[in-house]
């Protein structure tokens, strides 16, 4: 590796890499070497000497992601994108760009906000995630309710196959040709290709936006408030929920501005032409205020939008004051059912002991309740990935969806039978094995291990692969 | 017993002699590309979907899924169909949360139909696709045919959020869900989109809906070439309006527009008595938003040196946004012969137009253009005869869009033309590595190859 990239792009002494074993997630799993390429045909090329010697690949971004996506079940060499991080081309007349994988989701709406423009999946992590990671996980974002999730932004990707390939699929367009193989790609976590490049479709900064603050006594109201916001056809660009306990941490920590002694709060956003936010707004105020909102404030400036964001997107750093480690869960439920699923949350946490916070994209049914816990304390740590798992199946029973925008990985793997049937997993392999036949490619996640449909076929060859 | 009779007979064993049609004149309705199955199965359940992939698997027959079969030669002839699944009879709404948005129906539904149901609720699915008074919701996503209002909701893709399916293997398979935001597992769904019927048969497809509009606009700028017809349409998509549709037609295309409203005595847009270039818009949203478009529609136009521009009353914007909603459907009937060719481009230029254009002999055929938001061109051609220069003509004009596609960076496909021109044609994938990608995808999905072989350009 190190005379196919150059020592400087190459680590293998354990110092190094244990800094790679972790991701946003709870899981660990340590690569054998990590390496940096800075092209599409070094990528190539890395993968087809770990092809060589039998060892697994695993691509990654900025590791963000919150499922271990980006960790290396299966030892082998990593493949860093940070160094592919150039934008390549943006055209602002067709709304496209082409970035390399490694280009960070906040960079690139840097680049284009002087012609009007940007990129509109918005994770919280978008100063730090990459594009690539973004493809990857198909990633979300306060904005998707309106916009959509990354997948309703990409238009083409060009891929290294497991057998070191390059290929292109989709078009610059956004049509297809034959299957609608970039459709498959966004979200397939890694496991069946690597991204080189991808070409992003770009959104219009809408011309006017506004703020909203509800703020409510209980955290039934909120969501009752969210149904009915949702029911009655109001499309916000953002609804966002924060309960009373954790808006109260996040105040002392940020200064939002959240009310230290309410119950909830919803934080809105509508967008689009002047004419029509207005009346949205009314609308959304009307349905609050319906729902028992103690307060509605609409924020007065950008310096205030800013702030109010700001509590929202640094809410689970501000968590981490509280203890060692917090677990991010991430499960979908129809919209129509919230107060039942806050409800069931609630009595898990209670019954294994937890206090668990929700901050969430309340607007699209995308929950992430979020369990505190301390790491060191074995049986806590295992305690929190049972309550994790019980809220998911909640989610499940109550018609919804075991991720909605953080991915299966390794985190949910074993839970994918809850959603889908031996028939379902059995073509989803069939895909996979097309693509990644030999299991090279981030072994390990998103197929369960323990019922043979999955098995990680993972040939680790003895060898010195810095030769 | 004849082989057919006999087929018919065998798979009538198999899946329920009261789901068989084996009548000779009924199953030449199922003709495609001139191919007429042996047998049809239409089943009223999933179940039965089943029982037809089963048998046609072991058996070794081509079977092809079909719904009203409004669009069923789009893509090239199957290489093998014995058997029709005609999925029409499966049509019930499974599933649909007002409250979440969200719909769960059998592929045999039609969307006239769900319109109807969902407007009760003040929803809506923006698939505003042609044939759709007989267009199946399963149909609409194996067929892939765009929607008029795209630009504003996006394709099926967008709004597609799950489906079931029978795989090649004969199980019942899904992907996807109910709730609209959802990364668990591959989206296979998607990949059934456009796919012609080769990768399985839809028996159900979960939407995410959208509320209806309080009130819509329609709005037509006249000009006397395409360049300013062209210019004027990259002003108003600059301007960033959210608009439900955006698209220029040739004079030709709107002289036939004319011609049928006229005739079904519908009501004309006052514009379309110009012949000209029109670029059309349509709009919604409460009455100040709607307002406030057709104002900067009118600024726009006037900027743009528009030789005319009219806000549309009502019954002249639902005529007019009607027929181009269904502008597949009356091109391909808008002569003895015509060819229609979709180009998925990055930009459209005048040049590009001009190019295609010199494709077309005069003498033997008329062109048309249609140019959608977003770089999307319907080309269409039509001869008043069906004869053997024609033929010639119409597949040098298949292959010339093809080329000027690639040329542009986009690429084309035929989305209707005679028989005899599509078998003259003999289309190559325009990737190889891509097409030997999608190769293992089609194996993975169906790996005896039971499903429509030979419908996707280069044998899938």
């Amino acid at each position: 590796m190190k005379s196919l990239l150059g020592a400087r792009n190459v680590l293998d002494q354990t110092e190094d890499l244990i800094l790679y074993e972790y991701d946003g997630s709870v899981e660990k799993a340590r690569p054998d070497l990590v390496v940096f390429p800075h092209t599409t045909e070094e990528v190539s090329r890395v993968v087809k000497l770990a092809l060589r010697y039998e060892v697994p690949v695993v691509g990654r971004g900025a590791g963000t992601g919150l499922s271990g996506g980006a960790l290396a079940r299966g030892g082998g060499v990593m493949i860093v994108f940070a160094r592919m991080n150039k934008i390549l081309e943006v055209d602002t007349d067709n709304c496209r760009a082409v970035v390399q994988p490694g280009v960070v989701n906040l960079d690139l709406t840097r680049e284009v906000e002087h012609a009007g423009l940007y990129f509109a999946p918005d994770p919280s992590s978008a100063k730090s995630c990459t594009i690539g990671g973004n493809v990857a996980e198909n990633a979300g974002g306060p904005h998707t309710l309106a916009y959509g999730v990354t997948a309703n932004h990409v238009a083409a990707l060009e891929l290294v196959l497991p057998d070191g390939e390059i290929v292109r699929v989709g078009s610059r367009h956004g049509d297809v040709r034959g299957y609608d193989l970039c459709g498959l790609f966004v979200g397939s976590e890694g496991t069946l290709a690597l991204v080189t490049e991808i070409t992003v479709k770009l959104s219009r900064k809408a011309e006017a936006v506004k703020t909203l603050l509800a703020i409510f006594e209980t955290i039934d109201h909120a969501s009752q408030a969210v149904v009915e916001i949702t029911a009655r056809g109001i499309t916000p660009a953002a609804c966002e929920m924060l309960d009373g306990w954790t808006l109260r941490v996040v105040e002392d920590y940020i200064h939002a501005g959240f009310p230290r002694d309410s119950g909830a709060v919803l934080l809105l956003e509508v967008e689009g032409l002047r004419e029509g936010v207005e009346g949205q707004a009314a609308a959304i105020e009307e349905v609050c205020r319906t729902c028992r909102a103690r307060e509605v404030r609409v924020a007065k400036d950008e310096r205030e939008r800013d702030l109010l964001w700001k509590g929202r997107k640094n809410a689970f750093g501000a968590l981490g004051r509280l203890a060692p480690s917090n677990y991010v869960l991430d499960g979908v439920i129809p919209r129509s059912k919230l107060p039942q699923a806050l409800q069931r949350i609630r009595g898990i946490g209670e019954k294994f002991g937890f206090h668990v916070g929700n901050i969430f994209h309340a607007g699209d049914g995308n929950l992430h309740p979020i369990v505190l816990y301390d790491p060191r304390n074995q049986e806590q740590f295992e305690k929190a990935i049972a309550a994790s798992h019980e809220i998911v199946r909640a989610c499940v029973e109550l018609g919804g969806a075991l991720t909605g925008e953080h991915g299966v990985g390794m985190e949910k793997n074993e839970l994918m039978t809850l959603s889908f049937s031996e028939a379902d997993l059995a073509l989803m392999l069939r895909v996979h094995d097309a693509m990644n036949p030999d299991s090279s490619l981030n072994p390990g996640k998103i197929f369960p291990l323990s019922k043979g449909c999955g098995e990680i076929r993972i040939k680790k060859k003895a060898g010195d692969m810095n030769a | 017993m004849t082989a057919t009779a006999n087929l018919a007979a065998r798979l009538g064993g198999a899946v329920g002699a009261e789901h068989m049609i084996a009548a000779e004149e009924e199953l030449a309705a199922y003709a495609v590309d001139g191919f007429v199955p042996g047998a049809v199965v239409r089943p009223t359940s999933a179940e039965g979907a089943v029982e037809a992939v089963r048998f046609a698997v072991a058996e070794k027959l081509g079977l092809l899924p079909l719904g009203s079969r409004s669009k069923c030669e789009i893509g090239m002839a199957p290489s093998r169909y014995d058997v029709a699944l005609d999925m029409t009879g499966v049509r019930e709404i499974a599933h649909y949360d007002a409250g979440d948005l969200t719909l769960s129906v059998d592929a045999g539904m039609p969307l006239r139909e769900l319109e109807i149901f969902l407007k009760r609720h003040g929803q809506f699915l923006p698939l505003a696709v042609p044939c759709f008074e007989s267009t199946t919701a399963g149909g609409v996503i194996a067929s892939g045919i765009d929607s008029a209002l795209r630009m504003q909701y996006g394709t099926a893709r967008d709004f597609l959020i799950g489906a079931e399916f029978v795989d090649g293997t004969g199980q019942l398979c899904k992907s996807g869900g109910r709730v609209v935001k959802n990364v668990t597992g591959y989206d296979l769904h998607k990949l059934l989109i456009g796919s012609l019927g080769t990768l399985g048969a839809i028996t159900r497809v979960n939407f995410r809906t959208f509320p209806l509009p309080a009130t819509s606009g329609g709005h037509v700028a006249s000009f006397a070439n395409c360049e300013g017809a062209l210019s004027y349409k990259r002003s108003v998509e600059k301007a960033g309006l959210p608009l439900g549709n955006l698209e220029v037609l040739s004079p030709e295309v709107s002289r036939m527009i004319r011609a049928i409203l006229q005739k079904c005595e519908a009501s004309v847009p006052g514009a379309l008595e110009r012949k000209e270039w029109h670029v059309y818009s349509s709009y919604e949203g409460n009455e100040p938003v709607v307002q406030r478009i057709s104002r900067d529609l009118e600024r726009i136009a006037r900027e743009a040196g528009a030789a005319h521009s009219e806000i549309l009353e009502p019954a002249a914007d639902d005529s007019l946004g009607g027929m181009l909603r269904e502008a597949y459907e009356w091109l391909r009937w808008a002569g003895p012969a015509t060819v229609i060719c979709r180009l998925a481009l990055p930009e459209v230029t005048p040049g590009i137009l001009t190019k295609l254009s010199g494709f077309m002999d005069g003498e033997l055929v008329r062109g048309a253009f249609l140019v959608r938001a977003m770089g999307t061109v319907y080309f269409a051609a039509v001869a008043e005869e069906v004869t053997e220069a024609a033929a010639v003509a119409f597949a040098k004009i298949a292959l010339g869009a093809k080329w000027v596609a690639a040329a542009n960076n986009g690429h084309a496909s035929l989305l209707h033309a005679p028989t005899e021109v599509k078998s003259k044609l003999a289309l190559a994938p325009e990737s190889e590595k891509e097409f030997a990608f999608q190769q293992r995808i089609k194996l993975a999905f169906d790996p005896s190859s039971v499903f429509a072989p030979g419908r996707i350009v280069g044998g899938l």
